[in-house]
This record gives structure tokens, sequence and C-alpha cells, in this order.
């Protein structure tokens, strides 16, 4: 007799909205075991260790611990089961001190002498130093990574569940961590550890599980799998029927086109204002190319994507875009649209001198109104009307909308984060078909999407982001190739 | 919605009356007969106070259209004031016309200037309005207070007033009322800031920083900060403009508590108007019935006057959860 | 020399007496901060408290007048969380909408109960305690030791409170609350509870604070009786960033201000006391800009 597993998941499905998640899932996870969960953006990943964790009530499945079937609809319930999470984004709260926010997540008492006592024993046992006294807005990226395990470990998880904790470390400090998970999984806990990075995965798991759209596609040991099945596992074998080419750079480059965006030793910072983010030599987009961006999320292209789009101020180096600008965000009912505001107000937000419903101070709604239903019209965007608050569209009626305000003004470039995300396929279709045609009538088109399938189908020409740099995938780049660069296992 | 409101705050009104043991029939009836019951009572007692809270609505309906929550009306309002005395105190040689003007200016760009402050430290340190502006209400409040007992005080230095500003500064009466021309500067005030709201490239970007602050920023054409902080200044203005109406037409002087609290009535004003212009007049002149029918209810029916401020207290709490339930459903995540 | 330690001494009494309410509705408020909560229906609560102190010392003596009083503040604490934590409307509408119609309550009842005449000075009220040797202290003597029993309140909860947020689980929690829900509730606690607790909190000390002015300083009632009191609290708070302990310098600091204005009279000086008056805020704006010490709002502060 072997011990039951310390966690299973069995046939887990969850639904958000349009986009099926997990789609029967399982999962098993044994005593003193790393595990590495490897799968692409939006492969169910994440979701599958949130319904472990109680974050996410699954539509169906079950879920057991040493054998047993248990309730886990919150975090508390988790955690009483020896089930610990660490997030992708950290969970401490800034202006509290390491104890402090060691002692919020285990429930210890606050007195600080003692805390900080056995806070400092706590991490020192567990091979993670820290200063308890530090208030945790101050760390650093590595130290804050570790604060959050140490969170874990505190409240007594035997299981720890570590969603792309390497993603924002440097290799040394990689190294550093998930020697600290092995010597947790050889004091009997068990670890798994959700990543992108097929060598990661190979050279410290135990064994190793690929999630595809949802479902699981590949089991196995490190041992057994070399880094060609897990990448074509991860990303498809074959090419996803969508895509009509499973190459890259596909077009011949047409070197007649003008440049409307050229790059040269661009730095830009990470949004939040901390680091840099892009460190890019030189990048050129022509008149009627479409240029996708590969890249797990997190490396650089967002910055890219928004430095290029006049959304984010690079701190270096060589710019050149021509205008105007089409910027399609990533997250519609924030930045694409404002939902309380109607439909035409929506189309008018960046409206500026030049706009044909602009009279020097002035607005002309009734022009305005009249162009956004033209504009409705032609872009086929189901809706009640012009004077319909933008909140009661559909997902890719929104999505509709901002790319018709964006394209109809006849941009120069055009700029997409994700133009695709949360839409049906014919929604997806559709922009598509929108994006090439704006390259065709000759705007320069970049864009990135999660979905690498959608990036080798939509592109004309894909660069590679990786760690904040530039990889150009030469024409005829095959898509595993594609994939083994954005995983930086070449 | 609005109706709705009113009417649950009469109601409850009505209720409290009752069970605090009053004749709520006869309280409501004087209530009415002291707003609403005749010429001199629409004019000289409703309309009077609806002026005050209609252009100071104004102002706040600017200022939170935007997102920037001005709570310090009541300050602007007072540093108006101050302004307007001391320029009314000196314009007796000046045309009538000229003098009102003078005046009247004088009080909008000390109400702008008082949030001055408020704007400065939300843009250099992100400091929120919502204290800075409260806060410079009570200092406002102790510089009218020094005013009164020293620079502008009466010629004589007996009473905490300052002196009669010039008749050339003060605005004109509608004949046999205490009714001035601040009516039709209101007016004037709500169909101008209309016309800004819903006719302007500047007022169309204020709505959409305040409905919308990421999505007008990332639209690349609206620096959201600078916009806030113009409402805040126009926001300011206004009250001090409304200030500096006070003022030339109806106390001629400055005194403490010249002001019964308009500044914060005014918030519930503009709040149950949904800060549209047209509503901000509506209510401005139901609050100043209320307003004004409070002292005939206390007269008639013994009922203190105060008692109003519960019938705006319910009026403003419906006016916020009905919103709140329009938007609903965003519950957060886990 | 005498004459100048009984002056002084005097002063310090009466900024001590000035600042309890004060001190007491800015310990209430900084909790109910210190949750993510602004509550400017503070104002409200304390003239509630006022008017339930002055109907309780009628019927059951000063001490039934103090309980009425905090369970009067809580009451109204309650109805503002229901409004502005439970349905997550705006807290400062909800809270000046408070304020105002507590205005109107008290006016109506106070009315009713008591009728034109009002309440007189026949309310029961607290006198002053003294203890005994301390009180005799020069200078501070007076000042500290020889105040009615809200004073030595305010005093006590300063610990407890300080105690409350720093050295227990619980304050923890509402600290955690404060700076940001979302992260807290990731922590299992539960931000609606947390902020709901803390403002019921903070509205019993706000009531107490009232009962204070009826009871140990006025004698009696009068409509708006608090007359920004409860405002004043809220920038207190600021002042006194975030922390009992601060809030406890800044109270006395407004206190005094105030306080000087009775000196001057007393010494018949003709200084401009408002000057004075306005010291305070000005500090707190000075504050507010950073320029008095490090000082940081709870990052949730009025957000929902």
């Amino acid at each position: 007799m072997t011990a039951p597993p310390a966690l299973e998941l069995l046939d887990v499905h969850k639904r958000f909205g349009s986009v099926q998640a997990l789609h029967g899932a399982d999962f098993s996870l044994m005593g003193g075991e790393v595990h590495a969960l490897l799968g692409e953006n939006g492969a169910g990943k994440t979701t599958l260790m949130h319904v472990a964790y109680g974050l996410v009530r699954p539509d169906r499945g079950e879920i057991r611990t040493g054998g047993v079937v248990r309730r886990v609809h919150s975090p508390r319930d988790a955690r009483a089961l020896g089930i610990g999470m660490v997030h992708q984004h950290f969970t401490a709260v800034p202006a509290l001190s390491v104890a402090e926010n060691v002692a919020l997540a285990a429930g210890w008492p606050v007195a600080p002498g003692p805390l900080g006592r056995r806070v400092r024993a706590l991490c020192e046992r567990v091979g993670l130093p820290l200063e308890p006294d530090e208030r945790a807005g101050r760390l650093g990226v590595a130290l804050k990574q570790r604060l959050e395990i140490v969170k874990a470990l505190a409240a007594d998880a035997r299981v720890l569940l570590l969603d792309e904790p390497t993603a924002v470390l440097a290799p040394a400090e990689v190294a550093d961590l998930l020697r600290m998970v092995r010597h947790f999984t050889e004091g009997g806990g068990a670890a798994v550890l959700i990543t992108h990075k097929l060598a990661e995965a190979r050279a410290w798991a135990d064994r190793i599980t690929v999630l595809r759209r949802g479902e699981v596609v590949l089991r196995g040991t490190p041992q057994r799998l070399d880094t060609a099945d897990l990448a074509a596992a991860m990303l498809g074998a074959d090419p996803a029927p969508r895509a009509p080419a499973g190459t890259a750079g596909a077009l011949i480059e047409d070197s007649a086109s003008p440049v409307l965006v050229q790059l040269q030793g661009l730095e830009v910072p990470r949004e939040s204002g901390h680091g840099i983010a892009l460190r890019a030599d030189s990048l050129e987009v022509r008149a009627g190319e479409i240029v996708g961006l590969a890249a797990v999320e997190g490396n650089g292209q967002r910055e890219l994507l928004r430095a290029v789009a006049g959304r984010l101020r690079a701190l270096r180096g060589r710019l050149e875009v021509a205008a105007p600008v089409g910027f399609i965000p990533e997250d519609r009912s924030t930045e694409g649209l404002i939902p309380e505001l109607s439909l035409t107000e929506n189309v008018a937000l960046g409206s500026g001198p030049g706009d044909p419903w602009v009279r020097g101070r002035r607005l002309d709604w009734a022009r305005a109104r009249a162009y956004t239903s033209d504009l409705l019209a032609r872009y086929g965007v189901v809706a009640p009307g012009p004077d319909a608050p933008a909140a009661v569209l559909s997902g890719g009626n929104q999505q509709r909308l901002v790319l018709a305000r964006e394209l109809a003004r006849r941009p120069a470039v055009v700029v997409a984060e994700n133009p695709t995300r949360g839409l049906d396929l014919r929604a997806a279709a559709d922009i598509h078909d929108r994006l090439r045609r704006a390259a065709a009538d000759g705007a320069a088109v970049l864009f990135h999407s999660g979905d690498l399938d959608e990036t080798l189908a939509l592109a004309n020409r894909v660069v590679v982001v990786t760690r904040g740099r530039l990889l150009e995938a030469p024409a005829g780049t095959s898509r595993a190739e594609v994939g083994a660069l954005m995983l930086a296992v070449v | 919605m609005a109706v709705a409101a009113v009417l649950l705050g009469l109601l409850a009104l009505a209720v409290g009356l009752r069970l605090a043991g009053y004749d709520a029939g006869a309280a409501l009836a004087a209530l009415w007969r002291g707003s609403f019951g005749g010429w001199y009572a629409i004019t000289s007692a409703t309309l009077v106070r609806a002026v005050p809270l209609t252009v100071i609505g104004l102002g706040i309906a600017l200022a939170f259209r935007a997102g920037a929550f001005n709570i310090g009306a009541e300050g602007q309002f007072y540093a108006g004031a101050i302004a307007a005395t001391w320029i009314g105190l000196r314009v007796a040689t000046l045309p009538p016309p000229l003098a009102v003007a003078a005046t009247t200016a004088g009080a909008a760009v000390a109400g702008a200037l008082w949030v001055g402050l408020p704007v400065l430290l939300r843009l250099r340190y992100g400091v929120t309005e919502v204290i800075s502006t409260l806060v410079l209400n009570f200092v406002a409040e102790a510089l009218v207070s020094l005013m009164v007992q020293g620079p502008l005080q009466e010629a004589q230095g007996i009473y905490p007033q300052s002196d009669m500003i010039a008749p050339a500064a003060r605005l004109p009466l509608l004949p046999g009322t205490r009714l001035h021309a601040g009516l039709p500067i209101a007016l004037v005030g709500a169909v101008g800031l209309w016309y800004l709201f819903t006719r302007t490239l500047w007022g169309f970007r204020l709505r959409a920083v305040g409905a919308g602050p990421r999505a007008a920023r990332i639209s690349g054409r609206i620096d959201a900060e600078r916009v806030a902080a113009a409402a805040l200044l126009g926001s300011g203005a206004i009250a001090g403009l409304a200030g500096g109406i006070e003022v030339t037409g109806v106390s001629y002087a400055l005194f403490q508590n010249l002001s019964p609290g308009y500044g914060f009535t005014a918030i519930a004003v503009a709040l149950l108007a949904r800060l549209h212009p047209r509503g901000v007049v509506a209510a401005g002149v139901l609050f100043g019935a209320l307003e004004a029918g409070a002292g005939a209810m206390q007269r008639d029916a013994g009922v203190p006057a105060v008692a109003v401020y519960l019938v705006e207290a319910v009026v403003i709490l419906v006016a916020i959860l009905a919103a709140r339930g329009h938007r609903g459903g965003a519950e957060e995540l886990a | 020399m005498t004459e100048l330690i009984v002056l002084a001494g005097g002063f310090l009494a009466a900024a001590v007496r000035v600042a309890t309410p004060l001190l007491l509705a800015a310990t209430g408020e900084t909790i109910a901060e210190r949750a993510g909560v602004l509550n400017l229906g503070l104002e409200g609560m304390m003239l509630a408290g006022a008017l339930a102190a002055t109907l309780g010392a009628t019927a059951g003596g000063p001490w039934a007048g103090v309980a009425a009083a905090v369970a009067a503040g809580m009451l109204l604490a309650l109805l503002f969380a229901a409004v502005a934590v439970g349905a997550r409307a705006n807290q400062i509408i909800a809270g000046t909408a408070i304020s105002l119609g507590a205005i109107g309550l008290t006016g109506m009842v106070y009315r009713q109960a008591y009728g034109v005449a009002g309440a007189g000075l026949d309310v029961p009220t607290l006198a002053a305690l003294s203890v005994p040797v301390l009180s005799d202290i020069p200078l501070v003597g007076p000042g500290f030791f020889r105040q009615p029993a809200p004073t030595y309140m305010a005093l006590a909860a300063l610990p407890l409170v300080w105690w409350l947020l720093f050295r227990t689980r619980a304050g923890l929690a509402l600290r955690a609350t404060g700076e940001s829900a979302r992260l807290a509730r990731a922590a299992g606690v539960r931000p609606r509870l947390v902020r709901t607790l803390a403002t019921v909190a903070g509205g019993g000390f706000a009531g107490l604070a009232g009962a204070t002015l009826v009871l140990a300083q006025v004698g009696t009632f009068a409509e708006r009786m608090t007359a920004g009191r409860g405002y004043v609290a809220i920038a207190i708070v600021v002042l006194g960033r975030w922390h009992p302990v601060g809030v406890a310098v800044a109270s006395l600091l407004f206190g005094a201000a105030t306080a000087l204005q009775y000196l001057f009279q007393t010494l018949g000086l003709e200084v401009p006391y408002q000057l004075f008056l306005m010291l305070p805020y000005a500090l707190t704006l000075l504050a507010l800009a950073g320029a008095v010490g490090r000082v940081r709002a709870p990052a949730d502060l009025a957000r929902d």
C-alpha cells in the first residue's frame, strides 16, 4: 500500500463566461515530490491551482487530500488542510512589517519581540532569511517572493502551490528558491511549481504535468520527457485549425514600404515605475506589415507596445512612430471604454482638433452620433444604438467598438494588446480580419497575443520578446522553434 | 428617483415628527406656507436661499463630475465673501455695474485661490482633496472671525461685523422683494455649466476623467490630473462667487455665520441632482424652500427649524443607495 | 512667579478640558480610519451622543447619560456603516448625510423632550475628580489630575487603543484592512466585518465625546452644540499621523489653541487669537504634504 496523494484534483471543469478554462483536468501530487505544472498562458494552470486553494469554485470536479474528498470553498479551508499558495502577484501588505505579514497570514500573536524571534527562527529553519522588522513594501522582488513563501510555511502548509515563482527572479535567485523548495519536499512536504520554463521543470521537478486549453495533455518524469516533447505538448503538436501558416515570417519583406515604427536602444521602465522592463536594440515596422510579439507574460512586451503607442515614456533610446497611432488596450472595460458613457461618447473619447465633430472648443454631437452610427454598421457592432451605454455591449462588441474607433481614424500605426482575449471564435476572427485590412491599407500593425497560435496566424513577421530583449524570428522559423525562443530553451 | 427620494425624505420627517409627538400636519403645512405659500415667501424666502445653494451646487457638480471631491465649498464661500466685502467697501465711486462686477469677480478669484492649496497638494504630493478642503473650511471661518474683529470691523469697532458695502456694489433687487440679481446669475450659470458639459470638448473630457480616469488617460489626449485640478479651481471660483453674491445681494456686510452651512447643504443639492445642472437648479430651489419653510415651521408649529436637515439627510442617503443599485454587481473576486 | 505658575496651570487645565472631547472622538476615528473608513458622520455621532447624554443623565444620573451617549454614537455609526461599508456607498457623502441628519433628529427630539425652554442647567453632571497628591503638583496637577472622569477615560483609552491596534491579532487584521481590503481578504480577514466593527467602535467614542461636552463642560444640550468638533477630530487624526500618541499630542495642540483665547481674554490682551485657532489647521495641512514627519494615510482609506 502506498500512501494516498497529498493532493488530488479530479475531473475539474470551470467556465468563465464564454471561455472554458478547465475541461476535465486531473492532477495528483504525491507527498515528498516537486511537481511541475507546465502550460502556455491561458492553459488553465493558475485556475486549476486556484481551485485547489479555494479561490475558484469549480463547476464540476472533486478535491481530495490524503485520499479524502474535501470541501474547499475559501483559502481559509485550504489553509486548514495544510495547503499554502504563493501567488504570482504579491499578497503581502506593503505598509506592514515582514513579521506582521507573517503573523497576519498565520494567525500568530503580534507582540513584536517574540513575534520577531519566531519569524526569524522560522526563516532560518527553512533557509529563507528575512529581516522581521523591515517593511514589506521596501523589500526587493526576490525578498518579497521569499516573504510569500515564509507566509505560506508559517501557516504550517504541507502542500505548497507556487504560481510562477521564478518569473520575476534572476537566475541565481531562481536556484536559491528552488533549492529551498527541494529542502521543503525532502522534509515531507509537497510542492506544485507552475512555470513556463521547460528547463527549470526538467531540472527541478520529480514529475511534470502539461496542461493545454484546460486539459492535461502529458504527464511523466523528466527522465522520460525531453524538451521537445514538452514544448510540443505545451504549444500543440499541430498547427491550430485557425492558423493558416505554421511558420513565421511568411511574407517577403517589401523593402520599398516606408518604415513607420523605428526604435533603437530603447529602454522602457516597468509600468509600476520600478526597474526596467525592456531593453530593445532595434525594431522596424513597415507599412503593410503585421508584426506579432511572441512572449510569455511579463517579459516586457506590454511596455514595448505602450511605449510605441505613446502611452508610456521610454527612459532612453530613439523611438520614431508615424502619427496617428491607433491603440487597442488589453482591458476593454477600464482602459478601452468607459462603460457608463454612451457609445457615441466612447467613440469621441480621444477626440481632439481634427476630428470632424470637433469645432474649435465645441463638440458637434449630432455629427459624432451620425459618425458612430456609421461605425457601428461598418464594423458590425451589435448595439441598441449610438446612445446606449457601452456597459450593455457584449465583450466581443465592446472590442469591435474599440477597434472601430481606433481604425476608423486611419492610423499609420496600430498597436494592439491581446486584441481577442476572452472573445469567442467568431468575434476573434472578425478582429483579425480588421487588423489585416488595416495593414493592407498601409498601416503598420504591431500586436501581442498570449496565444502563440494566434500570433503565428495573424502576424506576417514574428519578434520574440524574452526578458526584455527582442529576438527576430527569421522567416521560416517553425512554431516549435518560436516556442523554444519564447521559453528561452535554447 | 429624485422625486422618490424627496418624498421619502418628507415622509421620514412626518414620521419623525409624529413619533416625537408633534402635529405633523400642522408642521408640514407651515413648511409649505413658509416656502411656497405666497409671492413674498417664494421670492424673498425660498429663492433668496436657493441662490447660494444652486450656485455652490453647480460648483460642486463641476468638481464631482471630474471625480474631485471638493468638501470645502463652505470655506471657499467665505473666502469669496471676505474678498467681496473688502472690494465692496472700496468701490463707492465706481459706476454700479462696474462696482458689482469688480466685487463679484474678486470673490470668484478668492474662492479659486482658497482651493488652490488643496489643488497644489493634490498635484504635488498626491494628497486627497477631501481632507485638505475640509480642513480649510475651519481656517476660513477663523479668518472671517479675524476679519470682522480686525481689519474689516465696522468703523465704531464694537460689533463683530463689517461696515455695509457701497450701494454701488449691491446687486439690484426685484421691487417689493428681497430677491436679487443673484437668481439670474445662478440660472445663467446653470445653462453655462450645461453647455460646458454637453457641448464643449473640455467639458466632455472632464466628464470622461470622472467616469473613467484610466480610460481617459489611455485615450492619449487627456491629462486627467490637469483636468481634475482645473475642475477643482473652477469649483472653488464658483463657491467664492456665491459668497460674493451673498454679500452683494443679501447681507451687504460680512459677519460670522453668514452661511448657515450652505457649503455642506449644497453637496446634498448637487448629489440629489445627480450632478446635472438643470437638476441642481431644481434641487437648489427645493432645499431653499426647506430652509425657508423651516423658519415658519418653528414659528407656527413649534418644530425646530433644524428638523429639515433630517429631510436632507434622508434624501442624500436614498439618492446614493439608489445610485449604488444602478451600478451594482461589481463584486470583487474572492 | 507663583502667579505665573497658577496662570500657566489654568491654561493647561483649560487646554486639557477643551482637548478631551476632541481626543475621544479622534481616538475613535483613528480606529475607523486605520480600518479604511473615513467617517465624516463623526460630527453627527458626537451630537447624538450629546443629546443622549442629556436625556440619559436626566433620567438616571450622569453615568446613565454616558452609557446612553455611547449607545447613540454606536447606533448612528452602525447606520453609517450599513450604507458606506455594507452597501459600499461613497463614505464621504454618506458621512455628510449622517451629520446633517443628526442635526435635524437631535433638534426635534430635544425640543419635544424639553420644550422651548430647553433642558436648562438641571442636567446632573460629572464633577471634577481630584487624584490625591498628583493633583497638587504645580502646573500639571490641575490640568491632568483634577478633571472630570471623561478626561481620565480618554487618557486610559490611549494605551488600550494602542495595544489593540499594534499588539493584537485583531488590530493587525484591522490595519491590514485599512491598507488593502483585497490583500487582507487574501489573508483570510473579512474586511467588511472589520470595517463595520471599527466604525461602530469609533461611533461609541464619538458618543462619549458628545457626552463629555454636556456632562463635563457645558452642563446642558443645545442645537448644533458640537459646532464642527467632529470635523476637527478628523483633522486631528491626520495631524496625529493615525497613531494614538500622535493623536493625543494633536488634540492637546488644538485644545491649547482654543485655551489661548481664554488666556488672552483673562490677561486683557488684544491679540488676534484667531491666528492661533488657525495654527493647528495649518500644521494639519503641512502634515498632509508630508512636511511634519513622514505621514501616510492608510492606503485604502475611503475606498471601497
